[in-house]
């Protein structure tokens, strides 16, 4: 397979939701889909690792899903409003997932943002 | 005949839903926010739209990626919220009027817009956030609604200039309705942020301020933005402010600035809220 590349894939720490990256996650955002329903977010508690075998990830996925590594979720091909699905069931929002990518604590990653705003 | 009374721009992010579930209005880390959005409660209040047509985008409740609408519009009698996973209180369902959208519809598909046309549709935060910060819904909601997605979650998405230039169709088909309504235009999403990646937490200040500016006196500036430029200036998701120029392209030329609020952050996001009004 060709990929067409993109003058945006120079932009650093950034993965794009393309063709390609909707490709390698579609079944990994699909389990994240049925995250919607509480009956399934509890299901998936019960035994993630067969909820992930269910959806048929790859083992790199699924030991990514097993050890909530958003940004490893992410260049795995997960789509970040899907992985918001995910991360959800263990009350994360965008901040605590937001700390976890960028390697910092949530209060590091939470004055950050706060000091932007005073710049 | 309808007329466009007004248009708006709102930030839709679901930690707004879950300040306001929890009260949070007054916290002070809150508070620069949501004061903002005052002046446009008071507006609203003495205006009184019929209809309000809200550009927004799906996050994965109403679609997935199995079939991606680049623009999908709501032709139901009304759009329920229901779970999506983010952990937002399920909000109460709005109105559509069914007539009024049909009506959308031809006529931006005869200036060749092809929608996608739901006649069922559950909307997620992206549209019940910004009805949330616009109107008290202790009872029911004051207007009727018809949901405008835009594809922002799946690339490539729709250029600025394909966004604007159906904005545009889309204000001559609201003034066209043969029937008195004041219809108010919704660009939700934005500002600069980003999610996802080693840069998420990113802000840009400038280019918000610049992209605030020039959506009062120069829109088809901002409608010549790359998708790069704009990945790369407002960030991953801050590229969502695509939707903004549809409800500018539904305005006049030329409009007045009534109101306008800038505050970073609430949570990852820099916050915009804009009210503008036709000039004619």
């Amino acid at each position: 397979m060709v990929w067409k590349e993109h003058d945006y894939e120079k932009i650093p720490g950034t993965y794009v939701f393309n063709g390609r990256r909707a490709v390698m996650g579609y079944a990994l955002n699909k389990m994240c889909m049925t995250f919607n329903s509480e009956e399934n977010r509890q299901e998936f508690l019960e035994d993630r690792d067969a909820y992930c075998r269910k959806f048929k990830l790859t083992d790199e996925q699924r030991e990514a899903v097993l050890e909530k590594d958003i940004l490893r979720l992410l260049q795995l091909g997960g789509n970040i409003y899907y992985l918001a699905k995910f991360g959800g069931i263990y009350g994360m929002n965008s901040q605590s997932w937001g700390a976890q990518q960028t390697g910092m604590t949530v209060e590091e990653f939470k004055a950050m943002l706060l000091k932007a705003g005073e710049d | 005949m309808a007329k466009i009374v007004g248009g708006i721009t709102t930030s839709h992010i679901p930690a707004i839903g879950i300040a306001m579930a929890k009260g949070l209005q007054e916290d002070p880390y809150w508070k620069p926010f949501f004061d903002g959005y005052k002046p446009i409660q008071a507006w609203l209040e003495n205006v009184k739209p019929d209809i309000a047509v809200i550009v927004y985008n799906d996050h994965g409740l109403n679609f997935f990626l199995d079939t991606v609408p680049t623009f999908a519009i709501g032709a139901a009698p009304h759009y329920q919220n229901e779970d999506e996973g983010w952990g937002i209180p399920v909000l109460p369902t709005v109105q559509g009027n069914p007539e009024f959208s049909w009506h959308l519809i031809e006529s931006v598909m005869a200036e060749e817009f092809d929608l996608t046309m739901c006649q069922e549709m559950v909307v997620d935060h992206g549209l019940m956030i910004p009805m949330t910060l616009m109107w008290d819904h202790t009872k029911s909601w004051p207007v009727e609604v018809v949901p405008l997605a835009v594809n922002v979650v799946q690339h490539p998405l729709p250029t600025a200039q394909r966004c604007y230039k159906l904005g545009q169709a889309l204000g001559r088909a609201i003034e066209a309705y043969g029937e008195d309504k004041k219809v108010v235009v919704f660009g939700t999403g934005g500002m600069s942020h980003q999610l996802q990646g080693e840069r998420s937490g990113f802000i840009n200040k400038e280019f918000d301020r610049m992209f605030m500016d020039k959506m009062v006196d120069d829109p088809e500036a901002l409608a010549k933005l790359t998708m790069t430029e704009f990945l790369d200036q407002s960030g991953s998701e801050g590229a969502e402010l695509i939707m903004w120029l549809v409800m500018r392209g539904a305005l006049s030329e030329k409009v007045n600035l009534l109101h306008s609020n800038y505050h970073v952050p609430i949570s990852n996001t820099a916050a915009g809220v804009m009210l503008l009004e036709n000039t004619d």
